[in-house]
């Protein structure tokens, strides 16, 4: 059986990619993209863990964040789409009409 | 599973129940509704709907504390959360009812996210379990992050929006990680239970500590500490007027509600640690926020930093980790949801049409023309700045108090120096009011709910600092 501990590291460097490309990468989808890995890094995390200590929680969980993962993508292309409404970019650093 | 155990206890979440119906109700209503005329109802269910959840709390009052399947809990500390987190709702809602025609025709949907963002947040100051807790940030941040962007048609807003969208989500995946290495550490996602556990074997600390730290950070973005708070001015700014409103009040609350439990319930034994990493954020916190609202001319982002510097404040009750600490952290949210609410509601008064924001010279003479509202004004600007004896006074006297009992003499020294600072530009609003002469006269806007809802948070300013003990009486702290 695979270690535990390997699963972890292994979704440690898949959010700290993801972290790392949310404050690097300037287009706004890419950057929704990084956070939805992020978040599949937690459910990597949460299922290693649950079969660690036996018990379902960590799976329960896991079907939260993917509900949640996909109402989040919902809500946030169309925030993209009302804002492109408004400029034809979205790269974020053309967005600056409030100070950041 | 049978029935019976599902429905014990289903009175805890009565609540969150009522106002889920009412949701649904609004938008059935809005696509019942006739003409435009109709629409004059909407905020109407809204109010009602609110106002339904309240009673339901002051009937969950009066019997002992239950849980609902070790998921949300129906304690003194929660009740006393939900119960601001309705009345900033309420007040809200009282504030779009005129704003909201102005800018966007369609208000069905409008009126089901402030509900269901209300859901979210008294879901979020009632949860004892790691799950709930991250679906109630979420039900709440996703409503508002549509919401924030309501005014589609002005660049502004729907920028607000997105920053607020990109930067939650980042967080709300820092959160949720931190969840997940503390359920690691523990083995259980039950805050109780991770207390009792880490309590006698220590857990992890490879996943305990990272655990805490991400956690930390995920609270600090939703209440808007430094070195996480850069999305406040910008979405306080862009939202329209009412929504930020009702997020200044409502958010902190359920996310402060939510962070006291967590660190009480489930990490009391190492309070030790985070209570140095708390004190080092609340200084942040308050200096940076004072000192930047200091250059601000909008009063939208002069409002927005002060609302950083009172988070700062509210994390000092934290630090010492004790019932009365928790308390006050309540007491201090209740008239900072009064004071805040009310000082935007007079910032929709002199907002000019079709703009989300008034720069402070709008304010200037405005004494001479409206007195009632410069009076309101003024009540809400001397309460923030702490001057007794209004509400904010004895909001900051319970919080530093905590403080000194607590043994944090020096941090609470800092935050009266805080508050002393912060005096300088609340004051000044007072000064531009009485002593300016106007540059263009201001046809301040006006209409039933925004007096109504001015008149309520300028009396409860005045009565909640007159008689502090009435209040105090009613909230109570958490655990201890």
């Amino acid at each position: 059986m695979v270690p535990t501990s390997y699963y972890l590291i292994l979704s440690a460097m898949i959010f700290a990619i993801g972290a790392v490309g949310v404050l690097v990468r300037r287009n706004a989808l890419i950057i929704l993209m990084c956070v939805e890995m992020m978040l599949n890094s937690v459910n990597l995390t949460l299922i290693a863990l649950s079969r660690q200590w036996g018990n379902l929680n960590g799976q329960v969980f896991v079907f939260m964040i993917m509900a949640v993962a996909a109402a989040e993508v919902a809500v946030g292309l169309a925030i993209l789409i009302a804002n492109t409404r408004h400029r034809e970019s979205i790269n974020i650093d053309e967005i600056h009409l409030l100070k950041w | 599973m049978n029935i019976a155990a599902l429905t014990a206890n289903l009175h805890v979440i009565l609540p969150e129940m009522v106002l889920a119906a009412f949701a649904l109700l609004v938008i059935l209503a809005d696509m019942l509704r006739q003409d435009e005329e109709e629409s004059r109802l909407l905020p109407l269910l809204t109010l009602a709907g609110i106002l339904a959840a309240m009673a339901a709390t002051a009937w969950i009052w009066n019997r002992p504390v239950a849980s609902y399947q070790e998921g949300a809990i129906a304690d003194g500390f929660a009740l006393g959360a939900r119960t601001v987190i309705l009345v900033a709702a309420g007040l809200a809602t009282l504030l779009s009812m005129g704003y909201l025609p102005r800018i966007n025709r369609q208000m069905g949907e409008y009126y089901a996210l402030v509900l269901l963002a209300t859901l979210g947040m008294t879901m979020m100051a009632s949860a004892t379990d790691l799950i709930v807790l991250f679906l109630a940030l979420e039900i709440f941040s996703l409503a508002l992050y549509i919401l924030s962007g309501y005014y589609r048609k002005n660049p502004r807003s729907t920028e607000a929006s997105m920053k607020y969208f990109l930067l939650g989500a980042f967080a709300s995946s820092f959160f949720v990680y931190g969840a997940a290495l503390l359920y690691g550490a523990a083995g259980t996602t039950q805050l109780r239970e991770i207390g009792n556990l880490l309590a006698s074997d220590h857990g992890n600390p490879n996943l305990l500590w990272p655990g805490i730290a991400l956690l930390l950070v995920g609270f600090g973005f939703k209440v808007s500490l430094v070195p996480f708070h850069m999305w406040t001015p910008d979405v306080y700014q862009g939202a329209p007027t009412p929504v930020t409103a009702f997020m200044s009040a409502g958010t902190k609350t359920a996310a402060f509600a939510a962070f006291v439990r967590v660190l009480m319930e489930a990490l009391p034994a190492q309070q030790i640690q985070w209570g140095w990493a708390l004190a080092v954020l609340a200084v942040l916190t308050m200096t940076v926020g004072n000192l930047t609202a200091l250059r601000q001319l909008s009063l939208k982002r002069m409002l927005a930093y002060s609302s950083v510097a009172n988070a700062g404040y509210i994390l000092v009750a934290l630090v010492p980790g004790t019932a009365q600490g928790s308390k006050a952290a309540l007491f201090y949210l209740l008239t900072y949801a009064f004071m805040n609410v009310g000082a935007l509601a007079v910032v929709i008064t002199l907002e000019k049409i079709d703009e989300l924001d008034a720069l402070q010279n709008r304010a200037a003479g405005l004494a001479d023309r409206w007195p009632l509202l410069a009076l309101a004004m003024s009540i809400f600007m001397l309460s923030l700045s702490g001057i007794p004896p209004l509400a904010g006074f004895f909001g900051k006297f319970f919080v530093f108090q905590a403080a000194v009992e607590g043994g944090w003499t020096w941090l609470a020294v800092v935050g009266v120096l805080n508050s002393a600072i912060s005096a300088y530009y609340y004051l000044r609003v007072m000064v531009a009011m009485y002593f300016h002469e106007a540059e263009e006269p201001v046809q301040p806007r006006r209409w039933g709910g925004l007096s109504l809802s001015l008149a309520l948070t300028a009396l409860a300013t005045v009565i909640i600092g007159l008689y502090p003990s009435l209040w105090t009486g009613f909230l109570s702290g958490l655990g201890g």
